[in-house]
């Protein structure tokens, strides 16, 4: 086995066990973060789906947490439902409604699919503030009560950090099986080659428009466990600021690349509470930092990597014909 | 003899340009159909304009019968019919390999059972068929943008076959391509139509690869048929050498 | 019915406005291939540049001219050299996203550096009604219309008119055979972003009297603009102009006689019709398959 491989296989165990183990001795704040970021990984695992495979700009996952997040407050608190039982409802809600949205959005060749994902953010927000019936509007939901599952209690948050762990992996194994299904193939097909991949059979659309729905479905997903582990939701927190902030965790982890929303997730976790002595400013920060990134690495921080690996590799094997030249030269020149 | 594909007075015009000016013919199954012309006689657009990626201005395509006029590029070939292109077009990042299945598995089975299905939708073995036919072993597991442009062309050749195609259209397959693989990928063609009766429409510039490949040959220009006939034929026809003449 | 009157009015002069920033947006397309999400706050933010000059005690033609000219600069050359340029390389995408960032940048840093409160600005039309055809018509109204329709005949006879606006347009269609021709298709593209920071600064210059200078009035001006480029009809000019009037006509009715909470439904179910049932757009032509 090659040693590249060695590594990584070291390197994925040892932050399995650390997302395992170090949080027995984290404190309460720090397991929320850490909470928060294995949440808003699913949200962005979903758009990388969308964006990074199949090459969709989305601009309203954060409205697609939204939706979660409200199916979950309103089931749980106004009509007891449990949180688990929650899941499958979001998930085909958004996915029904990310097939809406994509199906005419789809249909042409620009990328219409941005605009009306930004109009739908306006709208979803528009209904979380105005249906007071339902969402209780501006006023919010509030104690939203995190989940009993078969007797084990989460209320506190290290059992509530591992469920959302759990949750994590979950979507992280369905994700596996559909890249590296057929599907998987078709994707990277349409997203470098899309007429090619037509004149293979290839149904672009469909393709295109599964992976925003699938990926709208993992939004919801991701809101379902947002919402107790926020405990309060109000419209506010569904914006499109959210929906950028999702898109921005995406291209700075590494748009395409499989552990991208990971990296991207945890950058946009963590960075406000690096940057925290800046205060108001840390956003202007982040979106400048951004810029500046895509301008030098628009694969984002695992694009830059493995654009520094191939660099050593060929530097390498450079390295190794120049070594091997001196000795023909010499011989050319006997 | 069937007709594989039927091509009914088509015309495609740009504007006040007539590109094709009323083209008829057809391929009968089984054999190796060239068309040639000067360049600008539409060629290109005819091509286009049966694979659905242009709209014909009028006249009919029809496959087996069926009328195939302007449907998109993917239902044609669900229906069968695979190209190659001019402008190489093999994914670079995938694997030799991958790209082989790639290029048949939008034929197994419908999307939903090829989420749930084997990781190479059941072409494993086809691919490696096809890889063994086309003399890419050694190359079977490097990516397609690390071969050579000839290994890149055969690859692209074998492409247009995996999905057991009714009719394979090339587009000047042996643009830029070094005379030894020229003959490589003539004799696979060859072999192609031979053992698996495997009917192909040809254009070519190259006048020696169609002349030795082709059992009939179609000339075109200014967008309407000039001659057909076998190769020999076409190679006397004053008009035809008069047309070339000219360029 | 003088109601309905005054609400189609304001309705062309919203729409109108939307126009013009539409039409900034679709010559940036055209031309360069450019996405720009942050053209809502490209007109949010020389309102900001005005008012910051108006505090300096500069009388308000003058600080209208500064406007202009800092817009110029920053909208339009520092735009396009410090991040078009490097990022078109790499792809529309890459560079639709990168304005998604700047679109941040510029309402966070006018959120920061100037104020969080809405800002009053002082208007070029005076206030007050006019009578037409017997009915009291808000004078803002006509007289940002008239305006909007005179800015856009301006453009116009630039584009269709004169030698440089027939360059513009050709590059706009074709750059490689522009370049063969000996158009200098640099320059071209670099006045496109120069007329677009023209056209944001204008169109700020009447809607903010209107909707008071905020840091947040991109998003819905940005939005306007996206959905009424691609109803009037993606690569068009004149799409920009139909699209903008209509939705600015539509998003005004519809508040007054629907709900006026629901405001920004409207534009979003205008657009799903309009991509639904015609997306070439109302005044766009069905582009071929790419060959």
């Amino acid at each position: 086995m090659k040693t590249t491989t060695l590594i990584s296989i070291g390197l994925g165990l040892a932050i399995v066990a650390a997302l395992l183990i170090m949080p027995l001795y984290m404190a309460r704040y720090s397991l929320y973060i850490l909470s928060m970021w294995a949440v808003m990984t699913i949200a962005a695992i979903g758009l990388n789906l969308t964006l990074g495979y199949a090459g969709q700009i989305s601009l309203a996952q954060g409205a697609f947490v939204g939706i979660g997040a409200y199916a979950a407050g309103i089931l749980t608190t106004a009509h007891g439902w449990p949180l688990l039982s929650v899941l499958p409802l979001a998930a085909l809600l958004c996915f029904v409604i990310g097939w809406g949205l994509g199906y005419p959005a789809l249909r042409v060749q620009h990328h219409y699919l941005a605009f009306v994902t930004l109009a739908f953010s306006t709208l979803a927000f528009l209904i979380f503030r105005n249906e007071e019936w339902l969402t209780k509007g501006v006023y919010g939901i509030e104690n939203i009560k995190r989940p009993i599952i078969f007797g084990w209690n989460t209320f506190r948050p290290l059992p509530f950090y591992y469920l959302c762990l759990a949750a994590l992996a979950v979507t992280t194994a369905l994700t596996w099986w559909i890249v590296h299904s057929p599907w998987g193939r078709a994707f990277l097909a349409l997203r470098e080659n899309p007429l090619r991949a037509q004149s293979l059979g290839i149904d672009t659309r469909r393709y295109t428009l599964m992976a925003f729905a699938i990926g709208s479905a993992f939004g919801g997903v991701s809101g379902v466990f947002y919402a107790p582990l926020v405990e309060f939701i109000e419209p506010g927190a569904f914006t499109l600021a959210l929906s950028l902030n999702i898109l921005l965790m995406v291209i700075v982890g590494g748009s395409g690349f499989f552990f991208g929303p990971f990296v991207g997730a945890l950058i946009a976790v963590l960075l406000p509470e690096w940057l925290r002595f800046t205060k108001g400013y840390y956003l202007i920060l982040y979106a400048v930092l951004v810029m500046i990134l895509l301008v030098y690495s628009p694969k984002g921080i695992l694009g830059f990597i493995e654009g520094w690996l191939a660099d050593r590799r060929t530097r390498r094997a450079s390295a190794t014909r120049a070594a091997a030249e001196p000795s023909l030269r010499a011989e050319t020149q006997s | 003899m069937t007709s594989v594909l039927e091509v009914f007075d088509l015309k495609k015009s740009f504007g006040g340009i007539k590109a094709v000016d009323g083209v008829s013919f057809e391929v009968r199954e089984g054999e190796i159909l060239g068309i040639i012309g000067p360049n600008g006689c539409g060629k290109s657009t005819l091509f286009n304009c049966i694979l659905g990626q242009l709209s014909p201005t009028d006249g009919r395509v029809a496959l087996d019968g069926r009328d195939i006029t302007g449907i998109s590029p993917a239902a044609l070939n669900r229906l069968g019919v695979s190209r190659t292109f001019q402008l190489l077009q093999v994914f670079p990042e995938l694997s030799v390999r991958d790209n082989l299945i790639l290029a048949g598995q939008e034929h197994q089975g419908t999307m939903l059972s090829r989420l749930f299905g084997a990781s190479d939708a059941g072409l494993g073995v086809q691919a490696d068929r096809m890889i063994t036919f086309f003399n890419l072993q050694h190359l079977a597991g490097v990516k397609a943008g690390g071969l050579s442009y000839g290994q890149q062309k055969l690859l692209d050749a074998a492409m247009a076959f995996m999905a057991g195609p009714r009719l394979v259209l090339l587009d000047e397959p042996a643009g830029g391509v070094n005379l030894t693989m020229l003959e490589s990928l003539k004799e696979r063609l060859q072999a192609m139509n031979r053992e698996h009766g495997a009917t192909f429409v040809v254009i070519e510039h190259n006048m020696d690869f169609v002349m030795s490949l082709c059992s009939r040959v179609l000339v075109l220009a200014e967008g309407r048929v000039l001659a057909e006939g076998t190769a020999e034929d076409v190679r006397r026809n004053p008009a035809v050498i008069d047309a070339y003449l000219g360029h | 019915m003088s109601n309905f009157i005054n609400l189609l009015i304001a309705g062309l002069a919203t729409g109108a406005i939307y126009a013009i920033i539409a039409i900034g947006f679709t010559l940036l397309w055209q031309t360069s291939q450019t996405i720009n999400f942050a053209q809502g706050e490209f007109v949010m933010v020389p309102a900001f540049f005005i008012l910051a000059v108006l505090n300096l005690g500069v009388p308000f033609w003058l600080a209208i001219l500064a406007g202009f000219a800092i817009s110029a600069v920053v909208l339009g050359v520092l735009f396009k050299k410090m991040l078009v340029d490097p990022m078109l390389r790499h792809g529309v995408l890459p560079l639709a996203i990168a304005t998604m960032a700047l679109s941040i940048a510029m309402k966070e840093s006018v959120k920061e550096f100037y104020s969080a409160e809405a800002q009053p600005f002082p208007s070029i039309i005076p206030a007050g009604s006019i009578d037409i055809f017997g009915v009291a018509v808000s004078l803002q109204s006509v007289g940002v219309l008239v305006a909007a329709i005179a800015g856009v005949i301006v453009l116009n006879l630039l584009l269709n008119g004169t030698s440089l606006g027939h360059q513009m347009q050709a590059t706009a269609q074709n750059p490689s055979v522009a370049r063969i021709i000996g158009i200098p298709v640099e320059r071209m593209i670099m006045l496109t972003f120069l007329i677009n920071a023209a056209l944001v600064t204008f169109a700020a210059l009447l809607v903010t009297p209107i909707y008071l200078a905020k840091f947040s009035s991109g998003e819905v001006l940005g939005l306007s603009a996206f959905i009424a480029a691609i109803v009037g009809g993606f690569n068009q000019v004149r799409g920009a102009i139909v699209g903008g009037l209509l939705l600015g006509v539509v998003d005004n009715l519809a508040a007054a006689y629907v709900s006026t909470q629901y405001r920004g439904a409207f534009p979003l179910l205008l657009l799903i019709v309009i991509i639904l049932f015609r997306p070439e757009g109302l005044v766009g032509r069905t582009e071929e398959r790419k060959v």
